[in-house]
């Protein structure tokens, strides 16, 4: 369900700082260290470029490893698949431009888009346990349970488009297999985020 | 009139593609379309009517009234058919809505640019020279017109009068349509002295509603450029061009292209020390052949390649700008100017490459046949081609024929000093032919290939200091500048190198401002892997940047508003200050701009450039948020070029010429890495998109002067505006392009 | 084999289905109004409507428009927007080369379709993925605010 998301998650230096001047409290507790290691593997994906481009704090999506504005002035739109006239599947296909139409042509999924603009599952910017807590949390993850979450790392297009991303793009640090198996693992020990 | 022989040189019908309605065409072709083949549709169109009334080689009136209008320019998108249009329309008193345009065949005989005295077009030129030939071409045809009439009704040719293309007698209430009077006209003789109208008397030129000839087809899709032609049995060619300039083929296994179904050849060609050799994939689809050419694997000869980079060569350049170069222009004691200055600023300038990357990727459509050759494209340069293909054939020029069709932009890359991308077409068509292959063949440029295929704007390096004296007057420039040459070595070398300096690479330098002590220098590289072209507006490009920037330090560093600071500079040339004076008055200059959000802040910048003999002062505003990205909100522009034949037409003018400008002020740059050009398409190559086009007010200033160009008078000035808005803003200089992502920094 | 309408006829395809729409059109229907300027989405000058959508004909292949209705330059102005989006580009005067204009065409009427009123904003939004080299995009704005105007 798509329930008005209110609290706004917007990066701001001031909550970065807030989370870096927290965190090390937690991280020195044996529960924080564990659950460190069971979310860094999904952090390390989710923060990679294929995911986070897309998972973004403004309405402009990146392009490129380095994270670069995307080109065309590209905006999120209300349902995050565009603005009108300028809709994602403009360019982006249900699939990836075939090879034969050059590396950069545009990559595409079946429903390529980014998260609405009223629940935008920031990732970019980001500490561990702010995404952590963002990631399980059904007012911002758009009503999923932590089930619903396994399901969706297994089975939604969209995501599985990350590792298959075409042409010579990098891939995530782990494979989609190993990815699940740690979001199981995560979900099967009740989702802890780093520092509980 | 048979256009066989009006047209000469063409000895077929290929004139008149642009009669043919595509809509026309497109309906009868029906459910299963096999092709726009225009042979056919050409033998229909050839039939003129035999009473069509044909006074010169600029005006044809057809027996229902249509006044066709043949274009010796290029229609490139700057307006050139409805100026040329215009100026005949204007004498003839012809019904605009009934005038229509051609693209005059090559042959310089008959269609040469006045002041090259070649079939040119280029230099914004096209109105400037073509002014009185244009409207005596009209006058003509009206006298003649008003005889034909006179005789028929048996009065005086002084007691008619004419407009919107109707011959009228007010005594007798009679009156005739052009259409009507046509067949007649043609029996009369051609007078040798027509009168031109009184310019209080126009009502064509300088009025605001005279629509664009070229609206209607190319908002409809109608309109023909040449990748949109197609010959009976024609061959598309998509090339492989070697990464670095000067390689060559080594060998090519062409086995996996040949196996895609509707691959027909496989051409290896050879290039010149000035065009690219390299393989041909010919099919009869684009797809097709691009999957071809995808497929082969060539390898490369890099031996006599280009191998150095751009930072290498901006090195060199520095290296050259330290020794003393050529002095191109000299005045007072430079050297006592700067002994002892009261303020002193030294700046360094950096230029990229830069590429032209018009919308319609580089291309030709060639047909050799019985000792000629046809050649269809859309052209600026069609006596340099004829006689540069004419060589390369071993034929006659005569024996190249070319049909002007519209070109997708040009910006100066379709006026080729090599003739290099025609040349190409013909040497695949030559290849073509050794192979048994007999087609007409298009050679079509991928973006890729357009975009790394050279003839770029030069890059440059500018070394100058400026010295003050204690009360803060100008009293010394010195600017020595470092590039490759566009001229040497071309067949245009003796008309624009004088003594070692081509008077394109320093042009502007400097200028007009009176200044005592001053001298330019230039040095220029001799060998260079690397070919470069004219780009709209040539050496104004980095000259008026360099200049109006350094004119803008120098102000400041007197304490003086930029403007008045000018006004002592410029009072020997009062069109500068003209609008220079309108620009800052109708951009409020000297206000206070409107305050941004929280954290920006905003600037206003100006500059003013002659180039082409036109006149262009530019007030940009700038906005630069917190985080160093910026954006030009509103560009105020005053352009005098004299006479302003179509207002509307110029004002487009301006607004494209800021928006080009911009393109390669922000992001514009070819960079070499090893001899390899880093750039393809335009996801690194950059240009500007409507986002960033900033409001554009065009203010044109009132003149009775001989009218001269705007093709390129408006991109000059508004890379130094933006430059000098950035200063006002943040207090810092660029002076390194493009813009980039400098201020992030 | 493939079947789709392309304005308002039928038309079926049995080559190669991974050909890019646009050069089916354009080579295969001689319909070239449609223009190739990239060839990768980066320019928009070859778009056109699948089902009313905008899609970049270079990177769409021709099996994407199956069972679909495809609108081309050609034929945009079998509708009321598509019309009043040309004439208003003729009353300003838009056109330069005019290459890119068939997409910026097509582009302007699939956002009118999708928003009356746009702003600037909206309208840069939506057109940025069209390329102008000649710059025309001071008149391109103001069009479309004319054709909305016209429209209403």
């Amino acid at each position: 369900m798509a329930k008005k998301y209110q609290r706004h998650r917007w990066w701001t230096p001031g909550a970065l700082l807030a989370v870096v001047c927290t965190l090390p409290l937690f991280a020195q507790t044996a529960a924080g260290a564990a659950s460190d290691k069971l979310f860094e593997p999904i952090r390390s994906v989710l923060q990679s470029p294929r995911c986070q481009n897309c998972h973004i704090p403004g309405d402009s999506p990146l392009q490129f490893d380095i994270g670069k504005i995307h080109a065309q002035n590209v905006k999120r739109g209300p349902d995050g698949k565009g603005m009108p006239g300028m809709m994602c599947s403009i360019c982006h296909q249900t699939q990836n431009a075939s090879p034969s139409m050059g590396e950069h042509a545009p990559p595409g999924a079946p429903h390529w888009q980014l998260p609405p603009a009223n629940l935008k599952l920031v990732f970019i910017g980001l500490s561990p346990h702010e995404l952590c807590v963002g990631l399980r949390d059904p007012e911002r993850n758009g009503g999923k349970s932590l089930q619903d979450l396994v399901q969706h790392f297994g089975e939604d297009q969209l995501v599985a488009w990350g590792w298959n991303p075409g042409a010579k793009r990098t891939l995530p640090p782990l494979t989609k297999e190993q990815t699940v198996a740690t979001v199981k693992a995560w979900v099967a020990a009740g989702a802890p985020c780093p520092g509980e | 009139m048979d256009i066989a022989n009006r047209s000469g040189s063409s000895p077929s019908t290929e004139a008149e593609i642009i009669n043919v309605s595509r809509r026309h065409f497109i309906q009868g072709v029906g459910g299963l379309a096999l092709g726009l083949y225009l042979g056919p549709v050409l033998a229909a169109a050839a039939k003129h009517g035999a009473a069509s009334f044909e006074p010169n080689a600029f005006v044809r009136i057809a027996p229902d009234g249509t006044v066709t209008v043949i274009a010796k320019h290029v229609e490139v998108g700057q307006g050139t058919y409805t100026g040329l249009a215009t100026l005949v329309a204007e004498e003839l008193d012809a019904d605009w809505s009934r005038v229509r345009v051609e693209g005059a065949p090559a042959d310089a005989s008959r269609y040469k640019n006045l002041f090259y005295g070649a079939q040119v077009t280029g230099g914004s030129t096209a109105m400037a020279n073509s002014f009185e030939q244009m409207r005596k071409a009209g006058a003509t045809a009206r006298a003649m017109l008003v005889s034909a009439a006179a005789r028929q009704w048996k009065v005086s040719p002084d007691s008619l009068t004419v407009s919107n293309g109707v011959v009228h007698h007010a005594a007798s209430g009679r009156q005739a349509g052009f259409g009507q009077l046509a067949a007649a006209a043609a029996r009369l003789p051609v007078p040798s002295e027509v009168k031109l109208k009184d310019p209080k008397d126009f009502i064509l030129i300088g009025k605001l509603n005279v629509p664009r000839k070229d609206s209607t087809d190319k908002t409809d899709g109608r309109a023909l450029f040449t990748q949109d032609v197609k010959l009976p049995g024609m061959l598309v060619a998509i090339v492989a061009h070697p990464p670095r300039f000067g390689a060559t083929v080594k060998s090519v296994d062409a086995s996996k292209a040949q196996e895609i179904p509707g691959v027909v050849a496989v051409v290896p060609y050879a290039g010149t020390a000035h065009t690219f050799g390299g393989v041909a994939v010919l099919a009869k689809n684009t797809w097709v052949a691009k999957k071809g050419r995808d497929a082969l694997d060539v390898q490369w000869d890099d031996s006599q390649s280009f191998k150095l980079g751009s930072d290498e060569i901006l090195a060199q350049y520095r290296q050259m700008a330290s020794r003393p170069g050529q002095v191109a222009r000299q005045a007072g004691d430079v050297d006592a100017a700067f002994a002892k200055p009261a303020r002193l600023i030294e700046a360094d300038y950096a230029f990229p490459y830069l590429a032209h990357a018009a919308m319609e990727p580089m291309n030709c459509l060639v047909r050799l046949e019985d000792g000629r050759c046809e050649i269809w494209n859309g052209e600026q340069a069609q006596t340099i081609d004829q006689f540069a293909l004419a060589k390369q054939l071993g034929l006659a020029p005569e024996k190249i024929s070319i049909t002007q069709l519209y070109a997708g932009g040009s910006f100066g890359r379709r006026a080729s000093t090599f003739s290099d991308y025609l040349s190409e077409a013909v040497a695949v068509a030559q290849a073509a032919a050794k192979q048994g292959v007999n087609a007409p063949i298009k050679l079509v440029w991928t973006r890729e290939e357009d975009t790394r295929g050279g003839y770029y704007r030069p890059l440059f390096f500018h070394r100058a200091r400026l010295s003050l004296d204690p009360a803060g007057k100008l009293v010394g420039w010195h600017q020595h500048l470092v590039g490759q040459s566009i001229l040497t070595g071309t067949p245009l070398e003796q008309f624009g190198v004088k003594d070692g300096i081509d008077s394109v690479s320093v042009e502007g330098a400097g200028e007009p401002y009176d200044i005592p002590n001053r001298r330019i220098e230039l040095s220029t590289p001799l060998a260079s892997g690397v070919p470069v072209l004219w780009f709209r507006s040539v050496g104004h490009t980095h000259t008026a940047f360099a200049t109006e920037t350094l004119i803008d330090e120098a102000a400041v560093a007197a304490g003086k508003d930029p403007v008045e600071f000018r006004r002592p500079l410029l009072a020997k040339h009062p069109r500068h200050w003209g609008v220079l004076q309108l620009a800052a008055e109708k951009a409020g200059w000297g206000t206070k701009l409107a305050p941004g959000a929280a954290g920006e802040r905003r600037g206003r910048g100006i500059a003013v450039h002659e180039s082409f003999n036109s006149y262009v002062a530019q007030v940009a505003e700038v906005t630069v948020k917190p985080d160093g990205s910026f954006k030009v909100d509103r560009v105020v522009c005053a352009v005098d070029c004299g006479l302003a034949i179509n207002p509307d037409v110029i004002k487009a003018q301006m607004e494209g010429g800021i928006g080009f400008g911009l393109a390669a002020a922000l992001h514009g740059a070819i960079t070499l890495k090893d001899g390899v050009v880093e750039q393809s398409n335009f996801h690194d190559y950059q240009v500007l998109r409507i986002n960033e086009m900033p409001a554009v007010e065009v203010h044109i200033v009132p003149s009775a002067e001989k009218p001269t160009g705007v093709g390129e008078p408006g991109v000059p000035p508004i890379a130094p505006a933006v430059a000098n808005a950035v200063f006002a803003a943040t207090g810092h200089r660029i002076r390194t392009l493009p813009f980039g992502e400098q201020l992030k920094s | 084999m493939v079947k789709f309408t392309i304005n308002g006829k039928a038309h079926s395809f049995d080559g190669d289905l991974a050909m890019p729409l646009l050069w089916y059109l354009r080579d295969e229907l001689a319909m070239t109004g449609t223009k190739y300027g990239c060839g990768m989405a980066l320019c928009g000058a070859c778009t056109v409507h699948l089902d009313g959508q905008s899609v970049r004909s270079c990177v769409t292949p021709v099996s994407a428009a199956d069972g679909k209705k495809i609108t081309t330059i050609e034929g945009v102005d079998a509708e009321r927007i598509g019309r009043a989006v040309q004439a208003a580009w003729r009353k300003l005067q838009v056109v330069q080369c005019g290459y890119c204009q068939s997409g910026q065409i097509m582009t302007a009427t699939a956002l009118l379709a999708a928003n009356k009123n746009p702003s600037d904003a909206d309208i840069d939004a939506a057109m940025s993925g069209n390329i102008c080299r000649c710059a025309t995009y001071v008149r391109i704005r103001a069009a479309i605010h004319e054709a909305a105007r016209s429209l209403a």
